[in-house]
This record gives structure tokens, C-alpha cells and sequence, in this order.
């Protein structure tokens, strides 16, 4: 009882406004700097492939009522054989990867470590930013990519949307990539704190992904794409080499699979706290 | 709050690779110069100072409060680091603004502290330029520009004379003296000696990672006993005074001033040397106008203690 007082009372003290505002500002700085950037043209060019070739389709190609689900199929594969396995995972590589050890590189971290901000808000900030940046330009590419499909069949696209299961759908593709984005830029950040070169932990990263479904269930448990699975609102059935990566796995609900997919982030999140905490700059080394 | 830096057995390797060894210090308000070759430990002292690198061993604090408290600490230190390098695509006006910011300060607050450091260092015309279009001068500037803006107490300056031309050397001169009048910590690396030193009120010599002596200049120089002290005097008669010091104390070296006006004494013993000058001018046979260290500075002590080459004597 006295502890709990104890915890209540250090935690009052601590300046949470200051941090907040140190907190947003720093996010401001970040997505200023990510978001509108030259680098990030070949992340852009990830999310909006799909797009842009779904946008011929709309255009080229002549649009039957009776298509609608396989269209529904073929959307629901482009996200979760795309977008998840490829597009975000290499996306969020890109953007989550540059917060720190991109500055290590560019040698300007220090500017940050210098400021009167501990480096644990610093660290919270630039994931913040860094998902910001990533959801913003996924969910607006998932977004486009729903419509452009439905688009092309006037009415009945318009009725199987607002009247049938495709607002679901879609709330639960933009929950998937922000659950997708959480995840892996989590990993990611930690990996490029840990690592100079944090590609060959990427790549490991990218083929646990893909053996994810045949390892016990325990492991499968240390995974992002088991949570996203679990959240899919549309089967495909896959064939052939796809097969591997679409294996059915042991059922989770939906909201375990989201707060499972919290907690992996949280724990990650933790543990790139820790470590900030002892990071040096040694730019020569870099 | 006390108003010292602190380094209290401080010790730094890189894996196998000695950065400084026990350095205790104790450095009050006032200018201080961190003295030494290249590779010597100073921008590592700096650096474990703020906190960029950690210490294999030992603690420091500046004015009471450790480095890994970075909200009150950076609150109180500035740091122009000799890294020339900065955030991608950002102006001089948003490098100095954004730090400002992140102290919590308002935006007309942050403005008004910007625009003040920024006019400070002479660099209104270009604040609004990016970066990458600046000079070697002027990205030194916006460094120092970015590092005073906040008023701190404490200035940890390394190498802050780097790529300034003669005029902006002078002027950068101007504030440090200036700052250390207020009674703020200046902590100063330079290899430019000559004019760090007119302003120094203390000196800390480094080599090796070691720490070789530390002080007053002039303490520091009249501890450097294997090496006689040079005087300056400024008298009517230069030959007969040097022939009556040569006998009465034990000088080693006279030299004679340019302009015959002067000259240039070596003694062993300072202290018996002064004595037998007020003799000398109280006899009246020469008038003395004028007696200075010659050889109490900054310089002289880095050639006496460490040496052309680096290598501690």
C-alpha cells in the first residue's frame, strides 16, 4: 500500500507536461524531416504500386457485376501477400531503420542527445513519427486501392461497400496495416539500435515471417504477421509457393490478436528504451 | 547546487583503446582551456562531459547535476561540438529554432531567443538559408549560435575557432570574454593557443589520455621548475642589467629586445630573481619601465610540458 503511494507520488512528480511538449515537438521535427524527403520516394513508389496498377485495371478493363468477388479476392490478396509481406515490411524498414542509426550515419544524432529532452521521449517521439509517416502514406494507399476497386462497378460497388460487408472490410485492412506499422517499425527501430547494418537482421526477420506457420505455437506467438493473420477479413485460398505463407494456423481471436500485437510493440518499445539510454556517439566508428 | 565541474576518477576506453585514464577535475567558474595534441582525449573529455559518451569508470557532474539527466542538465550547458555536421535540408533560422523549442519555451519566446543568438554571431542575412549552402565560418557560427541561444551557464566549446576568418575570430574572442565576465563556465578546446590564452583563466593540459596538469597558467608555469622562467623587462640600459642579473641571480639566457629597449631574462629562481630587480632598480643606475612573464602562457607551457611533437616531457 505505502510502495503504491510511493510509485503515485514519483510519477506525480515528474514534469508530464513538459515531456509532452517536448514530445510533440520532437514528432513535429521528425515527420517534417520524413515525410517530405527525397529518400523517401522509393517508399512512396512501395505503397502506391498496387495502386497505380489497379488504377489501369479501373481504367483498361470492363467491369462485370459477377467479378465483384473475385476482385474482393484478388484486393484481399494484394494486402496481405503485398502489402504485409512486402510493402510495409520493407516501407516501415526504410522509415523506422533512419530515425536513429540514419542519423548515426548522417552523423546528427548528437544535435538531439544534446537538447534537454530525455532520451527516452526522444526515442518515443521519433516512433511516433515514424508511424506516423508510415501510416499515413499505407492506409491512404489501402484507402485508395478499396476504392479504385469498387469504384468501377457503379451501384453494385456502392451497395456491396455501404450495404454490404465492404466498409467492414476495410476498417479491418486499415486496422491491419496500423497494427503492421506498429509492429515491425517497433522491431525495426530496435534492430537498428542494436546494429550497425540492421539489413541481415531484417532479412532474418523477413524469412521468420515467411516459416512463421510451421513452427510451434509458442514461436508463432513471436511474430507480427501471426497477429495480422488472425485479422484477415477475407480468406484467400492460395496455391503452390503462396501456400507457405497463407498455412492455417491455431485459431486467436481478433482481439487477442490486437492485443497481443500491443504487447509485442510495448515490450520492443521497452527494451529500445533501455538501450537508448546507453547510446553513444561514436561517429568514427559509423 | 554547487557551481563546479566535476570529473571524479574518470576513465574511457574504446574496447581496448585508451580515450582519457583517471582524470580527476575540479574546474571552477571562469575560462578554461583544454590544451593538447591531437588524439590527446580532449574532445572525449567533452564529450563524457555531456553525456555523448559514457564513462568506463568514474562520475561527472556539472554543477551537481549528472549528464544522464538531460532535462535539467542541457537546461544549464551548451555544447559546440566539432562535428561539422547537421540535420538534412534544414535552415539556420529552424536548427537554432528547434532547439530552442524543445526546452518547452513558447514560439514567441523560442523567436525572440533565436533571432537574439543568431544577430549575436552576424548571421541575420543567412539564417534563412539551408545549411548545406553555408561556409566552413558560418556553419561554425550557426553551431555557436545554437549553443548560447538558451542562456546557459555552461559553454563546452570544442575547437570553436575552426574555419574563422581573422575578423570572426576576434569577434568569437569577444564573447567568450564576455560570457566569462558574467561568470559563466566557458570550457574551451583550441589548437590556436596564442588567442585562447589572452583570455584563459585556467588551463587543463592533456596527453595520452592523461592528465598532465591543470590550473592557473601562471601556477601552472611556475610549477614546470626544469624549465627557467623567461622575463620581459622594459628598461633604459638592457646590457648593464643583464650583466648585473647574470651575476648577482642564477639567469642562464638574456636576449636582447628587437627595439633595444628591453630584454629578454632566463632565471631559475623566480622568486630571488624579483628581489635582486627592485635592488637594482632602487640603486637607480637603470630605470626600469617595465617587467612581464614572457613565457607564462598557454603556449609556452604546451611546448614545455608536452611538446612539439606531442609527447610529454
Amino acid at each position: 500500500m505505502r510502495q503504491t503511494k510511493s510509485l503515485r507520488g514519483t510519477l506525480g512528480q515528474q514534469p508530464w507536461a513538459l515531456w509532452w511538449t517536448q514530445g510533440r515537438r520532437l514528432t513535429g521535427i521528425e515527420v517534417r524531416r520524413n515525410l517530405f524527403s527525397w529518400k523517401a520516394l522509393w517508399i512512396y513508389a512501395l505503397a502506391f504500386i498496387p495502386t497505380a496498377i489497379i488504377l489501369a485495371h479501373a481504367l483498361v478493363d470492363i467491369h462485370r457485376v459477377s467479378a465483384i468477388d473475385e476482385d474482393t479476392n484478388v484486393l484481399a490478396g494484394i494486402i496481405q501477400l503485398y502489402y504485409i509481406r512486402l510493402g510495409v515490411f520493407f516501407g516501415c524498414l526504410g522509415i523506422f531503420t533512419r530515425l536513429i542509426r540514419g542519423e548515426m550515419v548522417e552523423r546528427s544524432l548528437h544535435f538531439y542527445l544534446l537538447s534537454p529532452v530525455r532520451r527516452e521521449i526522444l526515442l518515443l517521439s521519433k516512433f511516433v513519427a515514424g508511424s506516423i509517416a508510415a501510416l499515413l502514406l499505407f492506409v491512404t494507399a489501402i484507402v485508395a486501392d478499396f476504392v479504385l476497386i469498387y469504384a468501377p462497378f457503379g451501384a453494385a460497388g456502392r451497395d456491396y461497400i455501404f450495404n454490404g460487408p465492404g466498409l467492414g472490410q476495410l476498417e479491418a485492412y486499415v486496422a491491419i496495416i496500423i497494427l503492421a506499422c506498429l509492429g515491425y517499425g517497433s522491431v525495426f527501430l530496435l534492430l537498428s539500435i542494436m546494429f550497425r547494418n540492421p539489413i541481415p537482421g531484417a532479412i532474418i526477420l523477413l524469412g521468420w515471417e515467411a516459416i512463421n506457420p510451421i513452427l510451434p505455437s509458442l514461436l508463432q506467438r513471436l511474430s507480427v504477421a501471426f497477429y495480422l493473420r488472425h485479422l484477415m477479413p477475407v480468406e484467400i485460398g492460395a496455391q503452390g509457393l503462396f501456400a507457405l505463407l497463407t498455412v492455417k494456423t491455431e485459431p486467436v481471436s481478433a482481439g487477442l490478436a490486437t492485443l497481443g500485437l500491443f504487447l509485442l510493440t510495448a515490450a520492443v518499445l521497452v527494451f529500445c528504451c533501455l538501450r537508448i539510454r546507453t547510446l553513444e556517439i561514436r561517429y568514427t566508428t559509423e | 547546487m554547487n557551481d563546479l565541474i566535476v570529473f571524479n576518477n574518470v576513465s574511457k576506453f574504446y574496447g581496448e583503446v585508451l580515450g582519457v585514464n583517471q582524470i580527476s577535475l575540479t574546474i571552477p567558474p571562469g575560462i578554461t582551456t583544454l590544451v593538447g595534441p591531437n588524439g590527446s582525449g580532449k574532445t572525449t573529455l567533452m564529450n563524457l562531459l555531456t553525456g555523448l559518451v559514457q564513462p568506463s569508470s568514474g562520475s561527472i557532474s556539472v554543477m551537481g547535476i549528472s549528464p544522464q539527466d538531460a532535462t535539467d542538465f542541457f537546461r544549464n550547458v551548451g555544447y559546440c561540438t566539432q562535428f561539422d555536421f547537421f540535420p538534412r535540408g534544414i535552415t539556420g533560422w529552424q536548427f537554432v529554432l528547434d532547439g530552442l523549442r524543445l526546452h518547452g519555451m513558447s514560439q514567441v519566446e523560442a523567436t525572440r531567443l533565436a533571432s537574439e543568438s543568431i544577430e549575436r554571431m552576424h548571421l541575420g542575412d543567412a539564417a534563412h538559408r539551408k545549411i548545406e549552402g553555408y561556409s566552413k565560418g558560418m556553419r561554425q557560427k550557426i553551431r555557436l549560435a545554437q549553443a548560447i541561444a538558451h542562456h546557459p551557464k555552461v559553454l563546452v566549446l570544442d575547437e570553436p575557432l575552426n574555419g574563422l576568418d581573422p575578423m570572426a575570430r576576434a569577434e568569437s574572442m569577444a564573447l567568450f570574454e564576455e560570457l566569462g565576465r558574467q561568470g559563466m563556465h566557458l570550457l574551451i578546446s583550441s589548437h590556436i593557443l596564442d588567442e585562447v590564452d589572452r583570455i584563459s583563466d585556467r588551463v587543463v593540459l592533456i596527453t595520452g589520455g592523461y592528465l598532465i596538469a591543470e590550473g592557473n597558467i601562471h601556477q601552472v608555469r611556475q610549477e614546470v621548475h626544469e624549465k627557467p622562467m623567461q622575463v620581459l623587462i622594459r628598461c633604459d640600459r638592457p646590457e648593464v642589467l643583464a650583466s648585473k642579473m647574470f651575476a648577482l641571480n642564477h639567469c642562464v639566457e638574456a636576449r636582447l629586445h628587437a627595439d633595444g629597449r628591453g630584454v629578454f631574462l632566463r632565471t631559475g629562481d623566480i622568486d630571488q630573481f624579483y628581489s635582486i630587480l627592485n635592488e637594482i632598480g632602487s640603486e637607480g643606475v637603470v630605470r626600469i619601465d617595465a617587467v612581464a612573464p614572457a613565457d607564462d602562457n598557454a603556449n609556452a607551457i604546451y611546448q614545455y610540458l608536452i611538446g612539439p611533437d606531442g609527447s610529454a616531457s
